[in-house]
Order: structure tokens, then sequence, then C-alpha cells
């Protein structure tokens, strides 16, 4: 196996982009990111996407890309795994660089959310769930969250507005982010305030609907050493899978997959959850920070909750999360949210994160999480230099 | 609109919650699911449920997906069986302030679903608090 490295970044705006489709995102974030990179030619595309058949009516976005983007003639694929899409796509793209059979791979995730009515998006989206135990009773993707938030506030004694410091946290890092969704504060008053989607989910505990690309492309990091610019390496990546359907689980307050992928990561990685300077997870509602938070190895058993209330999540905090905005603020293109995540701890491994920046961030951990934790996947980068 | 096949291949476990027995390690499964889930042995042999069990958790949903907005809100639940088992379905004849976690629930046969005015009516099981 070959070290691994990311050699460009690129990224839209998250959010509402009514002049532009899927082929046009995709194109502006891989040629963002090919020129950060300073590559003309790649070997393989892997497009992580969720929705594109369902909320656009299209399929085969791999040959559509990379023909799009005058790529034709490259080999290329969609991958789909529901919300962990980008990140399986990135996972691909890294097997194949780490195994030798390419070299240079452009890693594209891509959502177009917003040609569809509201109604049909919450339809769309519970496709992730067991469509024939889950969905067809009813249940959106925000209930089968609510259904775990409840739970956990009854076995543990939270109360409704402990779960507020995950917001505040991620609206606070999404306003100094220009490629964020939202820039607007979010204050305890307001999100005890906000109208109910799926009790006890409020619509400031929910990731919001979006349009977004964003796009890494891989090398052999030999290539880049010596460059004098800083490597990021791919130091781990480990998928995992739980049931698809939360009844299922021996435990629904555990989410297994989660911590499969984070330790598998970690052995992979050779180091600790101590050693991980901050954390990109998938807060597509606050109770999945909190339970990630607990999978992963930085909350014990009910106390992930604890840990956002004692300020420990923000970016001068012991494990900063959501440093860009996460999920709640910078946005949810859902199949392309696993490449931002990562896009976002490059831009913090390379000091380029502004106003967010934590301080000497040398080690960071994306986990992008599909389903209600179903399929899970961990990425830790390491700043070699 | 869609066929009525779905519906058809799934009247066992909908109508009646028929589920299956392990006649390996003896675990109760429901869903069914032929592999059972504590002891991967193929699990096939039918096992009937009570339909009796209690609420784990629930939620009432605000904003339903395309297809169930006639009938919002509506408090869904996982129910624990008495056999062990949990399932996800709705919750019925109670309104939602009445749920609480650990309540006793039985399962009765309701509509589910309906494909528009013409299409297939679906039906299946919901939870009523438990009478006696």
């Amino acid at each position: 196996m070959r070290d691994v490295a990311i050699i460009g970044i690129g990224q839209t705006k998250v959010g509402e982009h009514w002049e532009k489709d899927l082929r046009h995102l995709s194109l502006e974030a891989l040629q963002a990111a090919m020129r950060d990179a300073g590559v003309e030619h790649v070997d393989a595309l892997y497009v992580g996407n969720m929705l594109s058949g369902e909320l656009t009516g299209q399929e085969h976005l791999g040959a559509l890309v990379a023909d799009f983007a005058g790529l034709r003639g490259v080999e290329a694929v969609k991958v789909e795994a529901a919300c962990g899409s980008g990140a399986a796509a990135l996972r691909l793209g890294y097997v194949a660089v780490a195994g030798g059979l390419a070299d240079v791979v452009l890693v594209v995730g891509v959502e177009k959310m917003t040609d569809a009515t509201g109604p049909e998006a919450t339809a769309a989206l519970a496709m992730a769930a067991d469509a024939d135990h889950e969905v067809a009773h009813g249940l959106t993707f925000v209930a089968l969250n609510a259904l775990l938030m409840r739970r956990y506030m009854y076995e543990y004694g939270y109360k409704k507005e402990d779960f507020a410091p995950f917001t505040i946290n991620a609206h606070a890092n999404g306003m100094n982010n220009p490629y964020a969704m939202f820039h607007m504060k979010v204050t305890p008053e307001a999100y005890a305030r906000a109208r109910m989607i799926a009790d006890p989910i409020n619509l400031l505990d929910s990731s919001p609907v979006a349009d977004g690309a964003a796009a890494v492309v891989l090398a052999p990091a030999d290539w880049v050493r010596g460059s004098g610019k800083p490597v990021i390496r791919i130091a781990a990546s480990a998928v995992a899978t739980d049931t698809v359907a939360i009844h299922d689980r021996r435990d629904p307050l555990v989410l297994e997959a989660a911590a499969l992928s984070a330790w598998r990561a970690y052995q992979q990685a050779d180091i600790g959850p101590e050693e991980v300077d901050l954390f990109e997870l998938h807060d597509a509602f606050s109770i999945m920070a909190a339970l990630s938070l607990e999978a992963a190895g930085f909350a014990r058993r009910g106390e992930g909750v604890r840990l956002a209330l004692d300020g420990e999540i923000t970016p001068q905090g012991r494990i900063p999360v959501a440093t860009m905005g996460g999920l709640k603020a910078r946005g949810h293109p859902v199949g392309a949210t696993g490449v931002y995540q990562v896009v976002e701890v490059v831009q913090q491994l390379r000091g380029e994160a502004g106003a967010n920046q934590v301080p000497d961030a040398r080690v960071g951990m994306a986990q992008n999480i599909g389903g209600s934790g179903a399929t899970v996947i961990t990425h830790i980068l390491i700043r070699d230099c | 609109m869609s066929l009525p096949s779905k519906n058809w291949r799934l009247r066992n476990q909908r109508y009646r919650l028929v589920g299956e027995i392990c006649e390996k390690c003896g675990a109760a499964i429901f869903p069914p699911r032929d592999v059972c889930p504590e002891c991967e042995a193929p699990a096939q042999t039918p096992y009937v449920f009570s339909g009796r069990g209690e609420v784990y958790s629930y939620s009432t949903v605000y904003h339903p997906p395309a297809g169930f907005e006639k009938y919002a809100p509506y408090t869904v639940a996982l129910v624990r069986l008495e056999e062990g088992p949990m399932l996800t379905a709705q919750l019925t004849d109670v309104a939602p302030e009445e749920v609480h976690i650990g309540m006793p629930v039985e399962m009765v046969t309701r509509q589910i679903q309906t494909d528009g005015d013409e299409g297939v009516i679906a039906y299946g099981y919901k939870f009523r608090p438990r009478m006696g």
C-alpha cells in the first residue's frame, strides 16, 4: 500500500442554487480542486451522490460529470451510500491510489435538492431508512432521529434546551465560512422558540436541505513530499455498517457502526482519540452529534451533550466540531457532505481556516454517516512536514 | 399509482404480525429476515407475535413526507414487543400528550396509507393503548 495525500480541494457555496444544476455544481467544485492541485488530467473520477435520480431525474453521474468536465474517456462511476455517499466516493478513490491502480484521482460529492418540493425532498431522504418497515409507517428521517433524541433525554435526564450548544457552535462557526449556507447567529432564546418538526426535534436541531458540490484530488504522498508545501496524508479510511432500521439494533442509543469505523481508523492511523485536534462530525441533527462524540470515544455514554454544555466543542475547546459550520450551518447537500467535511479538515490542517482556525491543528478526523447510522465512514488526515 | 404486489407480499407481517423463530437459539424475529440476527443461523419458521408490547420511544410528526399529508400530525413509536424484538409503527386512538415511554400498547389493523383517490389502500399494524 502507498501513502495517499490530498493535493487539491474545491467547493461551491452551499445554498439554493437556482441557476445551477448537478453538472455546473460539480464542474465548479472539481475545477477549483484541480486548479488547487495543479493537475490537468486524472486517472479516475468517483462521484458521491445520493438522490440525483429521485430529485432531478438524472442518474449515471460518473459519465455525465466526466463528459461535462472535459474528462471524456476517464474511468468514472457514481457511488451511493445514502448521506454517506461523499465519504464512500473518497474511500474508493483512496483504495485506488493506495492500491496502486491509479495515481491521480478526482473525488466529487454533489447534490441538487432544491428542484423538488419540501414533501418530495422529505420523502426522498427517507429512502436512506427501511422502506418497508420504517418509511411505510409514515416515518420521516427527522422522526427517526426524534425517536433517538426522546429516548436519550429519557435515559440520561437531559432537557430539550441542553442540546442548544451544538446548534449555537455550528452557527457561530458558519458565520466565518464564506461557503456556508447560513451566516446567522443562533441564541438560546431562538433555539427554544424554533418550530417543531418532529417532537422533540425542532427546526434549529435540523440541518437544511441544500445544493452544493465539493471535490478533492488524491495522489501518492511521495509525489508531493519535499515540494515545500505541507503534505496532507490520509492516515486512515474505514467503513463500517449496522442495521438499516433503528428497531433492529441491539441498543439504539449506541451507534455501533460509528464506533467500529472510528476505532478501525484509530488503529490504521496508530493514534487514539486524545490525539485528534478537530472532529468534523455528522451533525445532521443535534442528537447525531451527541451520539457520534460518544461512539468515537470523545465522551462516555450519555455524556455527549454534557461535552457540548461544558463548551468543549468550540474551536477553543478540547474537541472542536463543526469548525466551518457543520451540516447544520454550512448546510447538508447529502451526497456532497462527506467531501465537504474532508475539504474543511484540509483547510484546518493547512492553516487556512481563517477566524475558525484550530490552533496548531495537525490531526483531523471526518465522520460521514449514511442513514440513521447504518453506513459510517471515518477518515483521519494528518499533516506531515 | 403503484401496483399492489408489495402490500400483498407483506400481508402476513402487516396484517397478522407473523415473524419468524430461530430453531437454533430460540430468538423471536420481527420483521422476518430469514437469517437469525442473534446467532446467524437460517431462520424461516413462521411465528405469530401476540401484538402486545410497550413504547420504547415516540415522536409526533408535524412535517409529513409526500403521501402522508392528510394524516399529519400523527404519532410514531418504537414499540418493544413482549417477545423481545422492536418495531416501528404509528400509534392510534391516543392523544400525543398522553403517550409516554413504557406505555403498554397492543396491535390493531388500520389503514396506513392510501395511493390517491383511486389507488390501493394499504392496511397494516398500528398500536393503541392496551385495553385491560
